[in-house]
């Protein structure tokens, strides 16, 4: 992946604290670029900032977090530059979910369980595209779902006669409805069994594929962001330590922490209880 | 009372049902079927497989948290009783240690109360200084040096790592020679996970402890374990040599497991397969 590349997203010196009396400084000085189409892997361990970052990039965070400190720049493909620090009203209620859109942790919590998935998909239509008629918003919703492999005829189900992953599905159809130009992706398999996961990250790859979106997916699962990402960002304590591209930081990793991180997941197919004996044991009793 | 490192815990042809009422209806759901393996002291056996296979429901039952329907449970080749003196003699020997390190111990309590009583209740005859020294030789198996300040400390203020192992060191207590480990990692942080895995290696290796380690996981199940057993849907549909399970699969859904699992080593494969198979149409959807 070359920096030639049209920029979507960049973000330069953000840093996001939590004001409370003994202020937590959860992102520091972060820098990112993400490019047109790219798939961006943010990964790290709980408490490192990841998630407070993704919140920052789409202008969610809530008191008493806030961003002290830097530039976020979202590079629209039709109308120039826009200094997402700088929004607020409806700019930024303009902004968010067209442009840039999410899928949340947790999709169990993050569908309304008393509206069916016709109410909520309309709803994003409804709020963003004002204009757009009932029959219009139907066709799209049913389109929408088809597109994330979910019958469109479940479009009359509530949440929880879902599956987990069909919920997940959802979630991504809704954040796919306004047709964005970047999507975070806040951990949006880490809950499904593997044969789910795996059928919905090659769902995602390839809707990138056709719609050009670029995604920041985030996780604490180094692996899979290996194999997926174009580049991969590691985090901890809130700095970025090591931000490469994936095959760079499989094979060549500079951080102690990268190496650290990869040597904590064990290869499927390699050398059978290699790392048992070595030196893990010591660390992992000292960490742990 | 047989000695530590010795002896084989057995699971013979085990099944449970659940019935489940709704309303008039009631539905049954078999949540194991004839599920039948060994483990042998100083031995792990991983058992593998997706959520709702059944895999928590065998590890309850191994540890008599639940009554098969069908089958039994043998110690040492003889059945494990289901109440009284020798229910209480069976969890001196099979105890359990639970997913969650943040729920499976009470906020209350010191850590030193949490090992002091299965010691008291499983060894009335000991003396406070007996015991004492027990919960002392418990934190050190476990690793928690420094044995006294972890004794003294509580719950939360302990990183989740520590209090899996306060969990490993409580089943240990009653002098335990098998333990069921149901996803003793998965909701520990990832630097850590290897860290108590490793651990549970050890006592398996030098204690002679035989362990059944529950999880969704191939790769530690494989680079931690003897013998591998895959579930689906309450059925046993593969076993054997852990390396064999893993690099020479021979049932479909273990293959399918197996491709799922993120590899590293496939790095950029599915991006060019996706980018291949668009021009033939979306994949098909899964989940």
């Amino acid at each position: 992946m070359s920096d030639s590349r049209d920029a979507v997203l960049s973000a330069s010196g953000v840093s996001i604290s939590y004001q409370t009396q003994n202020p937590v400084h959860a992102v520091r000085d972060v820098s990112l670029t993400l490019h047109r189409g790219e798939l961006l892997g943010l990964a790290g361990e709980s408490g490192c900032g990841k998630t407070t970052l993704a919140y920052g990039l789409n202008r969610l965070l809530k008191a008493p977090a806030l961003m002290t400190s830097g530039e976020i720049v979202f590079h629209d493909r039709h109308d120039g530059d826009i200094d997402v620090v700088g929004l607020h009203g409806d700019s930024l209620r303009i902004f968010r979910w067209d442009k840039v859109s999410m899928v949340f942790q947790g999709s169990m919590n993050a569908l309304n369980p008393v509206l069916t998935v016709r109410a909520q998909l309309h709803d994003v239509f409804t709020t963003h595209r004002p204009a757009m008629g009932r029959t219009e918003r139907e066709r799209r919703s049913r389109e929408l779902l088809g597109m994330v492999g979910v019958d469109p005829d479940r479009i009359s189900s509530f949440p929880h006669q879902l599956s987990g992953g069909m919920r997940q599905r959802v979630m991504i159809a809704m954040a796919l409805a306004l047709d964005p130009q970047v999507m975070i992706m806040d951990e949006p398999t880490t809950a499904l069994d593997v044969v789910v996961q795996r059928g919905i990250i090659r769902e995602i790859m390839g809707l990138r594929e056709r719609l050009g979106f670029a995604v920041v997916f985030i996780t604490h699962d180094l692996p899979l962001l290996i194999e997926i990402s174009d580049r991969i960002a590691i985090m901890r304590d809130g700095r970025i330590v090591e931000y490469d591209d994936a095959e760079n930081i499989y094979r060549r990793p500079q951080h102690e922490y990268t190496r650290e991180l990869l040597a904590s997941f064990p290869s499927l197919r390699g050398v059978r209880g290699d790392f048992i004996r070595s030196g893990t044991r010591r660390k992992g009793a000292r960490n742990g | 009372m047989a000695e530590r490192g010795s002896g084989r815990l057995e699971a013979r042809g085990l099944g449970k049902v659940f019935r489940m009422r709704n309303g008039l209806r009631i539905t049954t759901v078999h949540a194991v079927r004839e599920a039948s393996f060994t483990v042998e002291a100083g031995r792990t056996v991983a058992l593998v497989g997706e959520s709702g296979s059944g895999k928590s429901t065998i590890a309850r039952m191994l540890t008599k948290l639940e009554r098969p329907t069908r089958g039994e449970v043998l110690i040492d080749g003889v059945p494990a009783a289901h109440h009284g003196r020798g229910l209480a003699r069976y969890r001196r020997d099979v105890q359990m240690v639970f997913q969650d390190p943040f729920g499976s111990l009470n906020p209350f309590h010191t850590i030193r109360h949490h090992l002091e009583r299965p010691v008291r209740i499983h060894h009335p005859h000991l003396g406070s200084a007996e015991v004492r020294a027990r919960v002392a030789e418990l934190l050190d198996r476990v690793q928690l040096s420094g044995s006294k300040r972890f004794a003294e400390s509580r719950p939360h203020e302990l990183s989740g790592g520590q209090r899996q192992r306060v969990a490993i060191a409580r089943a240990l207590a009653p002098g335990s020679r098998f333990i069921v480990a149901d996803e003793p990692v998965s909701m520990l942080d990832v630097s850590i996970r290897l860290g108590v895995l490793n651990l549970l290696a050890d006592l398996q290796r030098e204690e002679g402890l035989g362990v059944l380690y529950i999880t969704h996981d191939l790769a530690t199940a494989r680079h931690f374990s003897d013998e591998i057993l895959v579930m689906l849907r309450g059925e046993i549909v593969e076993r054997g040599d852990a390396d064999a399970v893993i690099l020479h699969p021979q049932h479909d859904y273990t293959k399918l497991l197996l491709e799922a699992a993120a590899d590293p080593d496939r790095l950029g494969l599915l991006r060019d397969e996706v980018r291949a198979g668009a021009q033939t149409g979306p994949a098909d959807a899964v989940g």
